[in-house]
């Protein structure tokens, strides 16, 4: 794990009216490493996403992505730099089959440049390479799920549609916004390894989770916000021993599972 | 008590070529399956004016393959891009005053200004339309009604563009026949055009702008780059059509900005099927003949035309062709549960 912060997040502040969804949030991720991001509901986890992804307008503070300031970018500029997300809902295109998802982020300026996809533009060829991608993300090539409408595909397979089109991108980073979440242990299990080897690609991962075990097993470091502020910083380790994120948590059963464990 | 209770059971056909994307022809049988209702479409269009009697109805046909056109750019946008465009009127207009003035000033034969303001005329509308492509759903609508609305007062009230006596003098085409099968070799090669554009990748990008514009944007791609592509192509579509008309009428006037241009193509798309591209020409082939027959009920056509149009989506909201294809493509039978 290389040393230099490939994003960096300075004192965002995002107000929604009156109520402070961020309030001067700042924090770095380092070139390949792992961050999740954790907290209660409505402490601005996804508001975090949407801020740093462009995806809504900041009320003050900036992002640097490779030293660059992306604060001001639209959500399709700092995807096309390599900084991808999935979405908390999955909304898939539905009416399409699975490979054929894949086909609309192969269309873009990034994935021809980053060759994404090969061959010279005749019909087809982005059907394969969406196919490939797929597999490589766990659907199975000779089984007929890739060719399955999206609508008719179980949660599972929808979560890692939404990571096959990130990675369509070839990006830099990925910022998952609660990957785990609404999948069964055995589905958990076989998305870590995944999530492993993305990282061992040399891609940066920010990981917002609910399901902190899991989360705990394979981040480097982790972030704790509570009520838009940043609360704590640190190794899952230590994040788990903190006081401050137990009350934060107090009530959440999990947690108390989780922090007993430890 | 447990009473007998059935079921329709629905059955695809064991066919190759109908699984989705994979084109295997295997055999004359699946291929014949594959051609025959296309062949059936353009061969029923291409005889079409040959066995119709009299001009009257031969003119029905020209002005019914004009509204097809508008309504497939309608279906194009509406199910394919999401854009719910009410503007129709507006392509229409356009491509007619644009006609009428590159033939009447710069004496361009129909030939050369038919294409000339189909381009143009669809770089306009996509300029003007420009500022609204981020609005969605009915907010696209109302403001893209409000265009053609905006034009035609524009132009009576400043009296240009001949006011409300409308641009004259404009050369017809070299005769009827020309004219039919002119309308119609478009009319079909855009059918097949857009249905093939439409499964092509930019077609399936298209697609997704309307499913999940967010991912869209995720992806890195401007949606509103893909969204004045889309609004060119069918704007394209309905310049022509305009262009054709004002050839047809051999005059331009404000009425080609009428509502009607608007609302029938929808009407038509309802009544065909949304979603299918052939759809909307089959509503326009059933609509426009059945409100010329109305004619000779006077004001009263207008009441028989409204119940038909209640009647279809009544009975059969899915449209005909969404239903002919289901009939064509499955078995059904009554299974008892």
């Amino acid at each position: 794990m290389s040393k230099a912060p490939i994003l960096q997040v300075q004192s965002i502040t995002k107000a929604f009216g009156g109520i402070m969804a961020l309030n001067n949030v700042s924090f770095d991720v380092f070139e390949g490493e792992i961050l999740g991001i954790i907290g209660p509901n409505g402490s601005g986890k996804t508001t975090i996403v949407n801020c740093i992804t462009g995806f809504i307008k900041k009320t003050s503070g900036h992002v640097l992505f490779r030293g660059k300031d992306i604060s001001k970018k639209p959500a399709h500029k700092i995807a096309d730099m390599g900084i991808t997300r999935t979405f908390q809902i999955m909304r898939p295109y539905y009416s399409l089959p699975a490979y054929k998802n894949l086909v609309i982020p192969l269309f873009s300026p990034r994935a021809r440049r980053t060759g994404g996809w090969r061959g010279g533009g005749r019909l087809g060829d982005r059907n394969t390479v969406g196919i490939d991608i797929l597999e490589e993300i766990g659907f199975e090539r000779d089984s007929y799920v890739p060719y399955k409408a999206a609508a008719t595909l179980p949660t599972g397979y929808l979560k890692r549609l939404e990571l096959a089109r990130c990675l369509a991108l070839k990006p830099d980073v990925i910022i998952g916004d609660e990957i785990f979440s609404g999948l069964s242990m055995s589905e958990i299990a076989s998305m870590v390894p995944l999530i492993e080897r993305l990282q061992m690609d040399g891609i940066t991962i920010i990981m917002i989770e609910h399901r902190l075990r899991e989360l705990f097993r394979v981040a480097n470091r982790v972030m704790v916000l509570n009520f838009g502020e940043k609360l704590m910083e640190g190794r899952p380790a230590e994040v788990m021993a903190d006081k401050r994120v137990k009350e934060a948590y107090f009530g959440s059963q999990e947690v108390e599972e989780v922090m007993t464990h430890a | 008590m447990i009473k007998d209770q059935r079921r329709k059971e629905r059955i695809d056909r064991g066919i190759k070529v109908r699984s989705d994307g994979i084109y295997a022809m295997m055999s004359w049988r699946e291929l014949t399956y594959l051609v025959i209702p296309r062949l059936v479409l353009i061969i029923g269009m291409l005889i079409l004016p040959l066995v119709l009697p009299g001009m009257y109805w031969q003119r029905v046909i020209t002005i019914t393959c004009i509204y097809a056109l508008l309504a497939i750019s309608f279906d194009f946008l509406a199910h394919f891009v999401g854009l719910v465009c009410l503007g129709g009127a507006f392509f229409v207009g356009t491509g007619g005053y644009l006609t009428a003035i590159l033939n009447t000033s710069l004496g361009l034969p129909p030939l050369l200004t038919i294409p000339l303001a189909t381009l143009l005329g669809a770089s306009l509308c996509t300029l003007l339309l420009l500022p609204c492509l981020p609005l969605r759903g009915v907010f696209f609508a109302i403001v893209s009604l409000m265009y053609p609305l905006f034009a035609m007062r524009v132009i009576e009230a400043l009296d240009i563009l001949g006011g409300t006596d409308g641009i004259i003098g404009i050369d017809s085409f070299a005769n009827r026949w020309v004219e039919q099968y002119m309308v119609i070799g478009i009319t079909l090669l855009f059918l097949f055009g857009v249905r093939r554009l439409v499964n092509m990748d930019i077609g399936l990008v298209f697609r997704g702008v309307k499913d999940n514009d967010q991912a869209i944007r995720a992806s890195g791609m401007n949606i509103t780059i893909f969204k004045a592509i889309a609004v060119f192509i069918a704007a394209a579509m309905g310049c022509m059509s305009g262009a054709c008309l004002v050839h047809i009428y051999m005059w331009s006037g404000i009425s080609q900005f009428a509502l009607d241009f608007s609302i029938l193509p929808i009407a038509a798309t309802v009544i065909g099927g949304g979603g299918t591209l052939v759809g909307p020409l089959i509503g326009c082939l059933i609509l426009v003949p059945i409100s010329e027959l109305l004619r000779d009920f006077g004001t009263l056509r207008i009441v028989f035309y409204s119940l038909i149009l209640v009647g279809f989506i009544v009975f059969r909201s899915e449209g005909v062709m969404v239903y002919g294809q289901r009939k064509y493509h499955q078995f059904e039978r009554w299974t008892r549960i």
